[in-house]
Formats: C-alpha cells, structure tokens, sequence
C-alpha cells in the first residue's frame, strides 16, 4: 500500500530577531504513520510544531497539506485543515465536564445538544480505546485524564493530522504504555501523527520514522526499525558521546536531615504533604521521584524554611558541633544562622532561585548580600564569584554584567547551582536540575552533583527521568499524593517498580480529594 | 479529501518580532527624536488652535517657561526650576515604591498632609515656640505625616494583601477633605489662609526658590545610590522581581514593603514642606496642583533613573509652562498645556514599542516560489 504524505512541510524557516529557530526544515508526515520528532530543548521542535498549528508564520518555504499548498495564518485555520494539536499545558475549563470541554468553542449549526456530543464522544472513545466518563468534571481528573480530553478533542474537530507535544512527561510509565496503545490504534485507522519528544526509549517504541532537529537545522529522518539509539543520540547532539553516570558507594554516610511525620497543607487548605518521614544521609544521593506535583516542591521548601507545618519536626544533625537542630518554623535566615549549611536549587530557576532581570554579579549576591554592617553593598565578591562559575562551569554569556535571562536555560542552571555549591554546603537539594536542558548540559550538573555527594554533602535530587533517577541516585523516595509510598535502593529497584509507587495513593488518593 | 472545504488564507503582511536589546544609545536616540517630534505636534496644534506663526508659538513657549532669559533677565528663569524640583521630589518618592512594583498612586495626598503638617506647626506653634525649633519641628512633623500617609496603604498590603492602588488612592481624598476642613475652620470664613512667615524655611541670599532646589539636587543623588548602591535598594529590586525569589533568600517582604513606602511617604512629606513651609506660605487642596499624578508617569519615562528623571521633569515643566504661556496669550483655555503634556508623554510611550519591537513588511514570497 502506497503511502501518502498528509502534511509536507518544504524549506520552513523561522526567525526570532537574530535567532534561527528554524533553518530550511523539510520533513514529510504520511497518513497512518507515527513520526517523532527529536530534538535537545531549543532544537526548534515546538516553533516547528507552532508554525503547523498556526501560531506562528513562517519567513519562508511552504507548507503542503494533502499535496496543496496551504497558507496557516491562525489557529482557526489549522482547524480548517483539520490539524489537532495536544499541547503540554491543558486549555480546559475546570467546572466543565469532559464533553462541554470537548465542544467549547465549536460553532456548529442548529440547537447545542449536549446528549448528542455525549454520544459521540463516547464513540470516538470507543473507537480508540480511550477510558473517559463524558460526564466527569475536569477538576475532579487525574493529569492523565485530562490529556485524554484534549486528545478526544482534537479527534471530535475531526482531526487528520495530531501533533502531540511532550504527551509523556506528566505520565506514569503504565499511563504512558495505555497512551501509546491508544496512538497506534489512531494511526492504524490512517490518521498521522506527530510526536514531540527528547525521550529516546519513547521514540524506539512508538514511532514509524524519526526526524531530528538540532539547534534549528533539520538534520535527517530515519526509520526506527533500523536505527539505534547511539545513532540518534549522535545525530541530535552532533557528537559523539557518552552516557554513564559513574556511581559510587557512599562514604561513611551519617544521618544529616531527620523529617518525622511532618505534614502541610496548601492555602486552598489541600493536604499537600501527609505524614511524610525519611532521613537523608550524608554522601548519598536520596532521589524522589513521584508525578509532578505531589508534593515534591512542599517538600523542599517545608526543609527550606518557606513552607509553613501543620505538624512534625525536621532536624538537622550538624556535622561540626554534634547538635541536633530543630529547623521546624524557622525562616531561610534563621536557618542560615543556625550554622546550617543548606543548598537549594528550586524547581522555578527565574521565579525564585534567581532574578531573571539582574546580572550575574548581583544573583550571585542574593544569597551573601546582607554580609558585614555596612549599608552598602558590597560587589567584588560576588562578582569574582560569578567570574569563576563562568569560567569553571563553562557559562556561554557575553559577561558577568549580563541579566540572567538572556541566557539559555542550561545557562541559568550552571549559574544556579554554581552559586549554591559555591556555599559549600552540607545539605544541597535540587529540585528538577535538568528539565529544560540539553544532553551535555544535563550531564554537567549530574556530575556537579556526584562531586557533592563524593564530599560527603547529603543531596537529595527531585527527578522527572527516572532512568536518570536509577542511574544516579542511591535510594530513590517514592511519593504519591504526599505521601512517601515507598524508599527503594536505586541498584536494585525496576523502572517498573516505581511505576507502581508513583500511582499507589493516587489511586486510593482519588475517591478522598 | 478535505479540499473542497478548505478556505484560502491571506498571509500578514506585516512582522512584529521582538528585538535583541537595543544598544542604549540608539535606544534614547528614538526617545530624543520622539520628543522633538512630540514638541513639534503641540507646535503645530497650537499653531492651528491660536493662528499664531511657527516662529511665534516656539517664542512663546520659551518666554513662558524661561521668561526673559536670552534678553539677561534671570529672574523669570527661577519658577521652572522650582516647579521641576518639586515635579521630580515627587518622583523620587514614588521611584522606589515601583521599583518594588507597589504602586504608589498616592503622592499628591502624601505631599498634601505634609503640607498641611507644615501649615498646623507654622500657624499653631508660631509664636509659642522660638524659631530655631519651630523650623526642624515643621520639618520633622511634615515628613512624619506623608510616612504615615504611605505607612498605612503598605500595611494593609502587608498584612491583608489589599489593593495598593486603590487604597493610595483614596488616600488622596481623605488628605483634600482634611485641608479643607482645616481651612475652614481656621480661616475665619473666607476660606482663604493669608500667609504665614513664622516656621517658613529660611531664604538662601534672596532666592525664595533655591533651597527648594538645592534640597532636590541631594536627594535626587542620595536616591540614585540608595536606589543602587545600598542593601536596601537591592531588596527593593528583589521583592519588586519576585516575591518568591525574597522568600527564599530570606527578605521579609512585608518589612520591605513598609519601610520603602515609610521612605516613599516621607519623601512626598518633604514635597508639601517645601511647598509650604519653603515657597506658599499657605495652602490650599490646589497646593500639590496634581503633579503627584504626573509624578507618576515621570517615574516610569525616567525608567526610575533619578537623573533621567529629572531630565523627564524638565520636559514636562516646560511644557507646561510654556502651552500655559501660549494660550494665555491667546486667550484660549489653559487646557492646552494639559493636552501638550498628554501628547508627549503618549508618543514616549509609545515609542518604547519600537525600542522593544522591530516592524517589518513583509516582502511578496510568491516570487520566489520553489
């Protein structure tokens, strides 16, 4: 069977002032295939993806849509081509029920009947494999729930051609297994799909074809039966390189941070942490894998002094006088007083770790400003110590005076977590380090991380890969729904197995919101 | 298949795109060239609206703001300076409360209490006490009242996350109501205070204005290095970007946010001394005369660089002074120098668009088709 093309993208380019987003792309998707693109973050994969949905325009070349050149000037306009995209942040309204979610915004002849839209959602699930209760509310969803609704969507419009971006990342292994069931069942029924993606397994398992994008340049389009995931890493990273992550045993590692039975709620008074209990030891990495948002960051920020207990304790056992602190209700500074000697990169580099719109000298001061009585401030230091991050952690910017944002986002990281280490801590936790960066990048800050835990720091990483997390770490910490719902040793432990800790109290979590 | 039912699309034909930060100079290159267009829309509006020559309207709008300056007459030049040194106080006190993204729209009544402080000491302590008190106690309780006046919007922010904006605002009111019933009962029904000498701020040489603008002239330097060399314009600056970002390297920022609007307040307190204790003599709820509004967009045009912002306040003076002059002279409505004002300001703003932005026209791709 002779396959034929849906969406044919020749010679796109896309500039952003004087950055190539995308340079002389052309890639070809047919009708019943599934095609991922790979690409490191800012290969130009979502500008792509953008310029198909019509966000954006492209400068040049064309786009051909079933073999006509087609102009997509809006989104509304890719509708008309019926092109769906599934993006990674969910448009739905939460009071709404999947259904009215599924045809808000549809503007169709004659009376709205909504037991009609019912009936047809229920078809296209039943078609597909989707398992969604039409009547069901969105605030009342699991993530994965809701990225079903944003797929039937697209699929209601009478979407063609899909275009999923980073569908994996909010999923448990299980959920995704389901999702890409669900894919296959779609292509296999002649629609072409588009899969955004930096997970390598996901493509080997999934698509048809790979093409690959590197810094903007469209670099090929292979097939997957007959490619290696060496070969893919090469063409997206452009060289050559190696992926281990050197582990070691942990040296003497002594109990450092105690947290007993601590628990916390939200401002909408959600229990966001439920009895939670670990030790953290020194030399070792502790990881903590869950799915996003259960409760990672209360975490964190419950042992960094910024989130308010409703009970339990958290000690600190310190190294230098042999006392056992309490850092229960005290602030960073009374922390910072105690002596404890405590590191923290946060999930929201720019929102919080850093100040976007300051330079590097004075991001380096914000946590060493109040240093010495004078009323001034003091520069040199601070600005030494940005100098020799730059030079140490191979920082690209045109200097230590340039603000933080005009960096790239594996920039930012190094500037981050240079400064926190550069504190020499005694307990580093880094929620997230890598998101958003590319290979190299990533690899910095995970030997940055051996580095510390080798001289006897007790880290404790937040991860979202958890074939990083088992790489890296010494005992990973499921949590789920706020509860720690298992601590595994990373040598021994199964993707597999965390799998099921991740969604343990999800499942039960669900019927007690 | 589904090409019976497509639509054909127009591409746009114009490109916005952002730019890479443009280079200082060329940036205040398009801000210079911005004003000397906006200074020729008002000549030509008020061209149009008195039927006065090219020639004519710019002399006039000199000798308004300037009077006779070129002819060797320096005494008509003193106004401006001081009504620039009081349109920039007020900017100053507003600069750090924006810094911190509080927006303080509350200088006019911050200045008026400070004034009316002023007036209370000058006309109920005049007499009883010598002098040389009654002059720091003028000048300390004028400086209390407009901190107390920033104070109390900034703890209620503070502690119950209330609207600044609104709540500066109304402020303004409660200050014009308390001036007027201070006159009223303490002018003996003519609603007019006659002025008052005692406590007055004393006179260098025989230059009413210039201790006004000497003080300015400090406290624009001392804000330039508090704002940028100090701790606590670095808090600012922090809790300004990001209240997340002071939480977690341990500001207070509620303690930030009070003690800058305590500062933001007592500098607008000094506004209203200087005016009244310095210059009137007296007051009325014209005093302020509504430049803690124009204040405002001063801070912002200055980019909330004190020096800028002084540049920014002599513009706007001119401006005023000298519209006011041309339709005066004209006998048309003073309104002109508010519309004058206006149009500047608006094309300033705008301009920032093409400072941010590059426009583009998109050239015709189907030429080149492959």
């Amino acid at each position: 069977m002779a396959k034929t093309a849906a969406l044919e993208l020749k010679h796109i380019t896309k500039t952003f002032g004087s950055v190539v987003a995308n340079k002389d792309v052309s890639l070809t998707v047919n009708k019943g295939e599934i095609l991922s693109i790979l690409g490191e973050n800012g290969s130009g994969k979502t500008t792509l993806m953008n310029m198909i949905s019509g966000i954006y325009h492209p400068d040049e070349g064309q786009i051909f849509i079933n073999g006509e050149e087609a102009v997509i000037a809006s989104p509304h306009d890719a509708f008309d081509y019926k092109i769906g995209m599934i993006h990674q942040h969910f448009k739905l309204v939460n009071v709404f029920t999947a259904t009215e979610n599924i045809v808000l915004g549809l503007e169709e002849k004659g009376k709205f009947d909504l037991k009609a839209a019912e009936k047809r959602v229920r078809t296209i699930c039943e078609q597909y494999g989707f398992e969604l209760d039409p009547k069901k509310k969105i605030y009342t969803m699991a993530v994965s729930e809701k990225q079903t609704v944003e797929i039937v969507k697209v699929l209601y419009r009478g979407a063609d051609i899909l275009i999923l971006d980073e569908p994996t990342a909010v999923l448990t292994p299980q959920e995704t297994q389901k999702l890409f069931a669900v894919l296959r069942r779609m292509r296999d029924d002649g629609k072409a799909i588009i899969i955004i993606t930096h997970k390598m397994h996901e493509v080997l398992s999934l698509s048809d074809r790979v093409a690959v994008l590197r810094k903007g340049e469209y670099i090929g389009t292979v097939k997957t039966a007959e490619t290696t995931e060496a070969e893919l890493t090469e063409m997206m990273v452009g060289q050559k390189i190696s992926l281990n992550i050197e582990r070691s045993e942990p040296v003497d590692p002594q109990p450092r941070l105690e947290v007993h039975h601590i628990n916390c709620s939200n401002r909408e008074g959600v229990k966001m942490l439920d009895d939670v209990t670990f030790t953290a030891y020194s030399g070792e990495i502790l990881g903590v894998a869950g799915i996003a948002g259960s409760g990672q960051r209360e975490l964190l920020e419950a042992i960094a002094g910024l989130q308010r207990l409703d009970d339990g304790a958290i000690l600190y056992n310190n190294p230098k006088t042999g006392k056992s602190d309490s850092l229960r209700d005290k602030t960073p500074i009374q922390i910072h007083e105690l002596g404890v000697r405590l590191s923290f990169v946060p999930e929201d580099r720019l929102g919080m770790g850093l100040v976007g719109n300051m330079d590097l000298i004075d991001n380096m001061m914000l946590r060493s400003y109040r240093r010495g009585k004078s009323f001034f401030l003091e520069r040199n230091a601070p600005k030494t110590l940005a100098q020799d991050i730059v030079d140490r952690l191979a920082v690209v910017t045109p200097g230590v005076t340039t603000p933080v944002r005009r960096l790239s986002g594996g920039n930012v990281q190094k500037v981050l977590v240079g400064r926190e280490i550069a504190a020499s801590p005694t307990v580093l936790m880094a929620a997230y380090p890598v998101r958003g960066l590319d290979i190299n990048s990533s690899y910095t800050i995970y030997n940055l991380l051996n580095e510390q835990k080798q001289k006897g720091v007790a880290v404790i990483f937040v991860g979202e890969d958890l074939d990083v997390l088992i790489e890296l770490c010494d005992r990973i910490m499921v949590i789920g729904a706020g509860r720690i719902t298992g601590i595994v040793d990373a040598r021994t432990t199964t993707k597999e197995e965390i799998g099921l800790l991740m969604t343990k109290t999800t499942a039960e979590g669900s019927e007690t919101p | 298949m589904t090409s019976k039912t497509m639509k054909k699309h127009r591409e746009p034909w114009l490109v916005i795109s952002k730019r890479d930060d443009l280079v200082w100079w060329k940036a205040w290159l398009i801000r210079v060239a911005t004003i000397l267009v906006g200074i020729l829309v008002v000549g030509i509006l008020s061209m149009t609206l008195t039927g006065g020559g090219f020639a004519k309207i710019y002399s006039t709008m000199f000798r308004g703001a300037f009077g006779r300056l070129l002819e060797g007459n320096l005494m008509m030049v003193w106004p401006f300076f001081q009504k620039t040194a009081i349109l920039l106080c007020l900017s100053l006190a507003v600069a750090p409360a924006f810094r911190m993204k509080f927006w303080n729209c509350g200088a006019e009544g911050q200045a008026l209490i400070g004034g009316l402080a002023s007036m209370v000491c000058m006309m109920k302590l005049g007499g009883t006490v010598s002098e040389w008190l009654l002059v720091p106690i003028v000048i300390i309780s004028s400086i209390a009242a407009g901190a107390v006046w920033g104070l109390v919007p900034a703890i209620f922010k503070a502690h119950y996350n209330t609207n600044e904006t609104l709540f500066t605002l109304m402020m303004n009111y409660v200050a014009t109501q308390l001036v007027l019933y201070y006159i009223n009962i303490s002018s003996g029904g003519s609603q007019v205070i006659q002025p008052v000498l005692t406590g007055a701020l004393p006179v260098i040489g025989n230059q009413k204005y210039l201790l006004n603008i000497l003080i300015v002239i400090v406290l624009t330097v001392a804000m330039f290095i508090y704002l940028k060399y100090s701790k606590h314009g670095y808090e600012i600056a922090v809790v300004g970007e990001s209240h997340n970002t002071a939480r977690y390297v341990g500001i207070n920022v509620k303690t930030v946010m009070m003690r800058t609007m305590l500062i933001s307040g007592a500098l607008c307190g000094v506004a209203g001394m200087l005016l009244v204790a310095g210059t009137d003599h007296s007051i009325n709820e014209n005093t302020v005369g509504g430049q803690g509004f124009t204040a405002i967009m001063i801070a912002w045009l200055g980019q909330l660089n004190p020096f800028v912002m002084a540049l920014m306040s002599a513009l706007v003076i001119f401006l005023q002074l000298g519209t006011a002059k041309v339709a005066n002279d004209a006998f048309i409505s003073d309104a002109l120098s508010g519309i004058a004002v206006g149009i500047v300001i608006l094309m300033l703003v705008g301009c920032e668009f093409f400072i941010r932005y590059s426009v583009k026209i998109r050239r015709n791709r189907k030429e080149g088709k492959a």
